[in-house]
């Protein structure tokens, strides 16, 4: 496949796997957190920690919006199809991400709520144009990646005088979750000498907003693409700073990727979203400024507002680990539930639901290697 | 020209659609079977219009297999549910080493489903059956309501006989087995959710669905001391490999490199966030034979055009495990587990 086996190289990764393997000092640990779960789903599928010396480790970030979503946005949803009988657009990932009481998405379905998968915002609008009776609300999720394209339909409703349509938004920005990830790195928190930045959110908002991360943190990020040539050749550039004692924002991912990102994107989302004070992110705790709602002039076409909702207190699962793991202080199989009563087949978190998720990861590809092989 | 007395009026095969007379048991249904199944799918036991078929069978040991169809679209590129419920029921007796004899099908019509529709589905199947020579031997016809159904399901049950000194079963597969595929893999797959998600790819990418009986016997005439035989479907070749690793008490190593996959599947694959490894298939078959007859057993695949792309993908190893694992073109390992829930696209 062209534009694609030439980042799948097996000559090309063995080249670099030596170049690694000389440039990592064999007297220290380089503990690399990759940020997004796209990075961690490439290591595992590729195998690209085999070609990595022992000492040179991948930590898995919270870079998986499914896994970051807080239980209580699923139980809004829930109760958005439940109450309002509206119809739910969703991407499949969302589908089985556990809910409060044992409830999920997909079970919600089966009991009867009208809720769809669909693969992009258009799917939903045309939901929504074939039935101007029914009430269609699209559940927007993702980072700075799927963000444009929720504003596009937000747009392209407002043009249309789609009244049957809404957003229910829970989209988050990357910036203010690797500052928690930094301020909370240390003895009690994880212990990391660099990071891999996202590289599909980069493409949007560019390599400038991660300026804080050397100089407030003194920690080197090298944005990196998620083919698996590109994930170890923005090892090596992590493991070449750090042998320097550089830290500095550095851009492996140039195919995509510039200094101020996509600008278009960028004033899409600024006209129709804007900042919430806080949000919840599952693992990190509320977080100030890091999520978006619909901005006033859109404040219309917010299911939030549309459509109150009357939503019990959350019940998170007894024991799951998921917060400690999007944190990258805990390994999957360090939580108890780990393949014993949570597995892809019945999952207990949500990091075990996404195919991004590092649960679900270590589970489909690597629990040969685990000590706690089924 | 209408011959038939019972039916002045013949049915409207153009404009007319089933309503639920049609599965009543009287008149329309006695009509709808001689004007749409029984002229297409016409054969001698068929034609005695009982609500059986009664046949000797040849020598040997009796296979039995069913297999209920509900796919949607009903037509996909490279093939529609017709011909698709004969070649799965055809070949899952033929994973047994089984010679297919007949096949029975019994129809499951919605309400209002147009009869020109239905005629073209009966006509594939009709193609298909007579192409592989396993006639449609006996049936049923029941009518939902609207919205009780989505347009037609399709069951079909086949029965076959094993040849003498023939004996597969899943639970065979032995450590130093070899395993092989007989061509490119997820083509079925993606055909149908090219169709589904209105995804409209450039290159229009056809279903596998084939009948895959004649290349089973000549693969069981030349080696038939073969240990497995299963046909990849739902949960593609990782799940089947899984089946087979957990029934047999064996693990598994195979090398993505020598997966045969077409570039265009692998594409939609890649776009859609699919694992190409776990997309139906259904017209190929997973093989299992001691590993010195291996290179035979390639040799007579690719010597039948559908066997044509057949390659040897790995071994089977003893593993108390029961874990497939996958060396990577990359050079690392991993492994390949069973399908969880339904395949998830990535949003990210």
């Amino acid at each position: 496949m062209k534009y694609v086996d030439e980042f799948r190289d097996e000559h090309l990764a063995r080249g670099l796997a030596e170049a690694i393997g000389a440039a990592a000092g064999p007297d220290r640990e380089y503990r690399l957190m990759e940020f997004c779960g796209g990075h961690t789903h490439a290591i595992f599928r590729y195998g690209v920690q085999d070609l990595m010396p022992p000492n040179v480790r991948f930590i898995h970030g919270p870079g998986c919006p499914v896994c970051v979503l807080p239980m209580a946005r699923i139980d809004h949803a829930i109760a958005l199809a439940a109450q309002h009988r509206v119809t739910l657009c969703t991407y499949a990932d969302l589908m089985r991400v556990p809910a409060s009481e044992r409830q999920s998405l997909l079970k919600a379905k089966a009991a009867g709520a009208d809720i769809r998968m669909v693969y992009s915002t258009q799917d939903a609008l045309r939901i929504a144009r074939a039935d101007p009776a029914r009430q269609v609300v699209f559940f927007a999720i993702g980072f700075e990646t799927t963000t444009p394209p929720t504003a596009v339909a937000a747009k392209t409703a407002r043009a249309e005088g789609l009244t049957n349509f809404s957003i229910f938004c829970n989209h988050v920005l990357t910036p203010p979750a690797l500052r928690t990830i930094l301020a909370t790195a240390g003895p009690d928190g994880v212990q990391l000498d660099g990071i891999l930045g996202p590289s599909h959110v980069s493409s949007v908002i560019g390599s400038q907003p991660y300026a804080f991360v050397p100089s407030e943190f003194s920690k080197p990020l090298v944005i990196a693409g998620f083919e698996p040539l590109d994930v170890m050749q923005s090892a090596l550039l992590l493991i070449r700073q750090i042998n320097e004692g550089r830290c500095a924002v550095e851009n492996q991912y140039t195919r995509a990727v510039t200094a101020d990102g996509n600008r278009k994107a960028q004033a899409l989302m600024a006209e129709v979203f804007t900042t919430r004070d806080t949000f919840e992110w599952r693992g990190l705790g509320f977080l100030p400024h890091s999520a978006l709602r619909l901005a006033d002039a859109y404040a219309d076409l917010d299911a939030e507002q549309r459509f109150p909702v009357d939503v019990g207190p959350v019940r998170e699962v007894k024991g799951c680990e998921c917060p400690a793991i999007l944190r990258g202080v805990k390994e999957p199989t360090d939580c108890k539930l780990f393949g014993t009563v949570c597995t892809p087949d019945n999952p207990m978190g949500s990091c075990m639901v996404s195919s991004e998720g590092a649960c679900a990861a270590y589970w489909s590809y690597g629990r040969f290697r685990g000590p706690r092989a089924a | 020209m209408n011959t038939d007395r019972r039916f002045p009026v013949r049915l409207d095969l153009k404009h007319g659609t089933v309503d639920m007379s049609h599965g009543a048991g009287g008149r329309a249904m006695a009509q709808l079977i001689a004007e749409v199944f029984l002229v297409h799918l016409d054969n001698d036991l068929l034609r005695q219009g009982n609500d059986q078929a009664l046949f000797s069978p040849p020598p040997g040991r009796l296979v039995i297999s069913t297999d209920g169809h509900v796919v949607a679209p009903l037509f996909f590129p490279g093939g529609d549910i017709g011909c698709l419920s004969v070649h799965g029921t055809i070949n899952d007796v033929a994973m047994a080493g089984a010679r297919p004899l007949y096949l029975a099908a019994g129809f499951i019509l919605e309400e209002g489903y147009p009869l020109k529709d239905l005629v073209r589905i009966v006509e594939s199947m009709a193609a298909a059956a007579n192409a592989a020579g396993v006639p449609v031997v006996t049936g049923d016809t029941k009518v939902v309501e609207r919205g009780k159904g989505d347009g037609v399901f399709i069951t079909t049950t086949g029965v076959g006989v094993v040849p003498e000194g023939v004996s597969l079963s899943g639970d065979q597969a032995r450590p130093g087995d070899a395993i092989l595929v007989s061509g490119s893999l997820g083509d079925h797959g993606v055909a149908i959710l090219s169709k589904r998600e209105n995804l409209g790819f450039e290159v229009e990418i056809r279903s596998d669905t084939a009948a895959l009986h004649t290349l089973v016997a000549a693969m069981v005439a030349a080696v038939p001391d073969l240990h497995c035989l299963r046909d990849p479907t739902r949960g593609g070749l990782a799940t089947t490999l899984n089946e087979l690793a957990h029934q047999s008490g064996v693990g598994m190593r195979i090398r993505e490199s020598a997966i045969p996959i077409r570039p265009e599947v692998s594409a939609a694959c890649e776009l859609l966030g699919l694992d190409p490894l776990y997309v139906a298939n259904e017209g190929k078959l997973i093989a299992i034979c001691p590993a010195e007859r291996a290179a035979d057993l390639l040799a007579v695949m690719r010597a039948h055009p559908l066997g044509a792309a057949a390659s040897r993908i790995g071994e089977v190893v003893a593993d108390p495990h029961r874990f497939v694992q996958m060396e990577t073109r990359f050079g690392g390992s991993r492994i390949v587990d069973w399908l969880a829930g339904e395949q998830l696209p990535r949003i990210c």
